[in-house]
């Protein structure tokens, strides 16, 4: 039996009908499946925004073919279920790069819009709508409408970040940048503190294009908010270089009944991954290692075992973020809960283009926690507190179990956007926060 | 090892073909393909155009390959703008429904012919060509299911069934002028072919999977492969049991 769960295999959710295309042609007939509609792409999200129980889940996956790209103006126009994998292994020999890169290379083109992802130099950046020139979105009417910032403008907004809800994404153009080589220089650096991280933050921001950082969420008392900055930009010499990189085929061949992510796991990675290695002056690193780092164990989400586990993402704004993060921490050290990678960066002031994006001004925290049932979700009910009264919000992409409360307070133009909604589209997270 | 730089694909639109294209042009090869449906050719040439270099040539045709009479016209059109053919893919065809030509004989002729007679008379063509070049590679999808007669597919089968064996002898014949002929048996392939299925165990193979194996068996001359390989021991026991026990399974 296939599954078509997300990548945290929570909630365990099948479609009633799944329909995939191989080409955008055979798309265009609207059959009579069962209603709802929506598309999944790689499902690389985590929680219930590409889920769809009662209705038709439409499967990108064939749709993955170039339709053409400008080498001179770097112009890219592809079908919405390639992965931005299949991107960068044709652009990057040729000098170009994704502006904007999400955590995995397995994520589609589609879902990258239909999200509106971010990396890690939002601060100069933005996120990844603002990169995309036009989209081709199929209305189930079967109008096929050309979406830019002058054509369809308002569709245009709403489907950035529009979580699919307004048609299928069939193809989009996208900007690509000039890179001279697909070296990474990047830097490392611990820091013991949160007052500390902010400074070095702030210190690389404005040096580096890239800036992440990873903080153990275990600490508490002195340890608390300890962790490594890791910041980097492109190399910008196109030199010859001897190093080759071999990709990593490391795979977790099954899916584990129990999680590997525990208490003493965790306690025991955190207190080496934080004494690893660091290069404040520099070193230099292959892009798919240093983007992709998990990409390299293939089906890494089943160490959480069959139970799965839930994603927490959120974004506080600039001016309660320090104390806000402050809190979280706190809460979840004081749990001894949580992920190996738990991932701190801010946004920058750039504005969103999409009416539900996610991305703005002020600190994110991410991290991952195996499903431990009413434990786990109790602890998330005490983040939200903290959330909410710092005006936060929380990612859609890696949601599983929001409030609808919590998601209408901070996606204020959820109702302007229901409007451009498709009438025969939804999805399981958009049935739960606003119904 | 055989050269695939220039290649002519019969049925280029079908999802194995179009990821043994892929493969191949990302090796550098020039390619010209024939599909059916005007929109799908398009897609899969400006796909394949994105990926290929200046130096290589890519160009997909529009036609029905059940009318023979474009046969000769297409192979000489392909020679002329490869300059030349190295190799060749056949890899067109339909998946009946069993119980539609059972009630209709004519559909199960025109399905005969489509996926049998039509393919006969294309390789009949390409044989003089290659016979006359002295080198070259011809690959042909055939199927596990031209092997053993079923009452669920002996339509379809009976006319893969043909094929492998008058590939045997293409073969045989071709042998003669250094021109290795291929019978490609692919076993259950998740494609828009075969998406009625329900519940894709693990029996079933990606068409990239497929892909590569057809690439390698072309390169290296093989006669017969099965793909992926651990059909050749399914099918060893299908064609070995005998008759009076067969006849009274529903397979």
């Amino acid at each position: 039996m296939t599954n078509y769960f997300s990548w945290n295999n929570l909630p365990r959710i099948n479609p009633s009908s799944v329909f995939s295309p191989r080409f955008c042609s055979d798309m265009e007939r609207f059959e009579k499946r069962s209603q709802p509609y929506l598309v999944q792409g790689n499902a690389r999200s985590y929680g219930d925004v590409c889920l769809n129980k009662n209705g038709t889940l439409i499967q990108s996956e064939y749709l993955d073919r170039f339709i053409s790209f400008d080498q001179q103006y770097g112009v890219l126009r592809a079908e919405s279920g390639i992965t931005l994998k299949s991107i960068l292994s044709l652009t990057v020999p040729q000098g170009f790069f994704l502006p904007v890169s999400p955590g995995t290379q397995l994520a589609t083109l589609g879902g990258a819009i239909a999200n509106d992802v971010h990396g890690k130099n939002h601060h100069i950046q933005g996120s990844f709508g603002h990169h995309v020139l036009k989209i081709g979105l199929l209305r189930s009417t079967g109008e096929i409408l050309e979406c830019s910032s002058e054509q369809n403008q308002e569709l245009f907004y709403a489907t950035i970040g529009g979580l699919g809800l307004t048609g299928v994404i069939l193809w989009a153009d996208i900007q690509l940048r000039t890179i001279k080589s697909p070296w990474m220089h990047v830097y490392s650096q611990r820091f013991d503190s949160l007052e500390e991280y902010w400074d070095l933050n702030h210190y690389y921001e404005e040096r580096c294009e890239y800036v992440v950082s990873w903080v153990d969420c275990l600490g508490l008392g002195n340890k608390q908010g300890r962790g490594i900055i890791f910041a980097g930009d492109h190399i910008a010499s196109s030199e010859q270089r001897i190093l080759r990189y071999h990709e990593s085929r490391l795979n977790i061949p099954v899916q584990l009944p129990f999680s590997l992510v525990n208490k003493i796991s965790l306690k025991v990675f955190n207190q080496i991954y934080y004494r690893k290695k660091t290069f404040p002056a520099g070193t230099s690193v292959h892009y798919i290692p240093y983007f992709y780092p998990l990409d390299s164990i293939q089906n890494w989400n089943r160490i959480y075992g069959k139970k799965g586990f839930y994603q927490y993402q959120c974004v506080l704004p600039m001016d309660r973020a320090f104390l806000g993060i402050q809190q979280l921490l706190k809460i979840i050290a004081k749990h001894q809960e949580g992920s190996f990678l738990a991932v701190l960066k801010s946004f920058g002031a750039q504005n969103s283009l999409g009416m539900l994006s996610f991305p703005r001004e002020g600190v994110t925290l991410a991290l991952d926690f195996p499903n431990r049932g009413a434990r786990t979700l109790e602890l998330f009910v005490q983040l939200d507190r903290i959330v909410r009264d710092s005006g936060g919000a929380l990612y859609p992409a890696k949601d599983a179990r929001m409030s609808a409360e919590l998601f209408q307070e901070s996606y204020p133009k959820w109702e302007s956007f229901s409007e451009y909604i498709d009438p025969l589209f939804s999805s399981e997270f958009w049935e739960r926060v606003t119904k | 090892m055989n050269s695939l730089r220039k290649i002519v694909v019969f049925g280029g639109t079908s999802a194995i073909a179009e990821a043994v294209m892929r493969r191949l042009v990302e090796e550098g090869a020039s390619v010209f393909f024939v599909g059916r449906s005007a929109e799908k050719v398009h897609s899969v040439m400006n796909d394949l155009n994105v990926r290929s270099t200046s130096e290589q040539k890519i160009k997909g045709v529009v036609a029905d390959l059940s009318d023979t009479t474009l046969h000769q016209n297409l192979i000489e059109e392909s020679r002329e703008y490869l300059g030349g053919l190295d190799a060749v893919l056949i890899a067109y065809g339909t998946l009946p429904n069993q119980k539609e030509c059972e009630r209709d004989p004519q559909k199960a002729l025109a399905e005969l012919h489509i996926n049998g007679n039509s393919i006969v008379h294309l390789l009949l063509h390409l044989a003089c060509y290659f016979e006359e070049k002295k080198t070259g590679v011809i690959a042909v999808i055939s199927s596990v299911a031209g092997d053993r007669g079923r009452q669920s597919n002996y339509v379809y089968g009976s006319a893969k069934g043909m094929l492998s064996l008058f590939l045997q002898g293409l073969r045989n014949r071709l042998y003669h002028c250094n021109v290795d002929v291929v019978t490609i048996k692919p076993g259950f392939v998740d494609t828009p072919m075969t998406s009625d299925f329900k519940n894709k165990g693990i029996l079933w193979a990606q068409p990239e999977t497929v892909a590569h194996g057809i690439i390698k068996s072309m390169k290296k001359g093989k006669n017969s492969v099965y793909l992926p390989r651990f059909w050749f021991w399914i099918m060893l026991i299908i064609k070995n049991i005998p008759e009076f026990i067969f006849k009274k399974l529903s397979l």
